[in-house]
C-alpha cells in the first residue's frame, strides 16, 4: 500500500501528515509506505493508493486513480482515523 | 534532529498585527533574531501562501508558516509568534489564527524528526489554546516541550 502526503513545500505540514499517518495506520495494523511530498513532485504519486493532502491542492492534483483525502485538522489523529478507515475499507 | 530550541529571541507573545502577512512576518523576524534565517525568509513564508493557499493553516487556529529549504535558511529553527488578537487566513476551516509558528529547515532529509516531535505537542488538543494563552516564554517553553516528557 502506498500513501502520499502533499503539500507546497514538501515539509511541515505533508510531513506532520505522514508522521500522524504512520501513527494511525500502526494502530489499525496496515502496512504501507508514507511519503511527504511537494506538488512539484506529483509524479511520485502516480501509483499511491491513497493521497492525503489539504483542500488548497485537491484542484492542482487533478486527476488521479487515488484516493483523495482532504484533511482539515492536521493534528487530529481521530479524524485521520476515520477518513482512512472509510477510503481502506478496514 | 530535535525541534529546534525555543529561546526569548525566537517567541513573540502577544503581538499585535494588522493581517496575516504581518503575523508570518514577525514570524519571519523571529527566525532572524535566533539566527536560523536570513531577512528575505519571512517573505518567503509570506510568497508560499500567495502561491498555494492557506493550507499552513493546519488546525484551528494554528498557522505553521514555512518555506522551502534555500539560501535563507541559515540553521534549522523554530519561531512561535502568539497574537493579541486573531487574524484570518481565508482558510475554509481553521480560521481564525491566534498562533503562528514559524520553521526553517536545513535539508528535507532531516526535518521528520523535527516535525514528529511537533506532533507530539499539537495532537493534545490543548496544546494551541494554551499557547494562545500563555503570558510568559518560559510558559510557552514548557508547553513546545510537552511532547517530548
Amino acid at each position: 500500500m502506498k500513501i502520499v502526503a502533499i503539500c507546497g513545500a514538501g515539509i511541515g505540514s505533508s510531513g506532520i501528515l505522514k508522521v500522524n499517518a504512520e501513527r494511525v495506520l500502526k494502530k489499525l495494523d496496515i502496512e504501507a509506505d508514507v511519503t511527504a511530498v511537494h506538488l512539484d513532485s506529483l509524479e511520485m504519486a502516480r501509483d499511491a493508493q491513497v493521497i492525503l493532502t489539504s483542500a488548497e491542492f485537491v484542484e492542482a492534483i487533478g486527476k488521479t486513480f487515488a484516493d483523495v483525502i482532504v484533511i482539515e485538522n492536521f493534528f487530529d489523529t481521530d479524524e485521520l482515523t476515520t477518513k482512512l478507515q472509510a477510503s481502506l475499507g478496514s | 534532529m530535535p525541534l529546534p530550541e525555543l529561546t526569548g529571541d525566537s517567541v513573540e507573545i502577544g503581538a499585535v498585527v494588522a493581517d496575516w502577512r504581518a503575523a508570518v512576518r514577525l514570524a519571519g523576524l523571529a527566525l532572524v533574531r535566533s539566527g536560523a534565517a536570513r531577512p528575505q525568509y519571512g517573505d518567503e513564508m509570506v510568497r508560499m501562501i500567495e502561491e498555494h493557499g492557506p493550507y499552513v493553516v493546519i488546525a484551528p487556529g494554528l498557522a505553521l508558516a514555512h518555506a522551502r529549504p534555500g539560501p535563507a535558511v541559515l540553521a534549522d529553527g523554530l519561531a512561535i509568534v502568539t497574537l493579541a488578537e486573531p487574524v484570518t487566513f481565508g482558510h475554509p476551516y481553521n480560521d481564525p489564527v491566534r498562533v503562528v509558528l514559524g520553521l526553517a529547515i536545513k535539508s528535507t532529509d532531516t526535518h521528520l524528526a523535527a516535525v514528529a516531535e511537533l506532533a507530539n505537542v499539537f495532537n493534545d488538543s490543548n496544546a494551541i489554546e494554551a499557547l494562545a494563552q500563555a503570558t510568559t516564554v518560559a510558559e510557552v517553553q514548557a508547553i513546545m516541550s510537552g511532547g517530548s516528557e
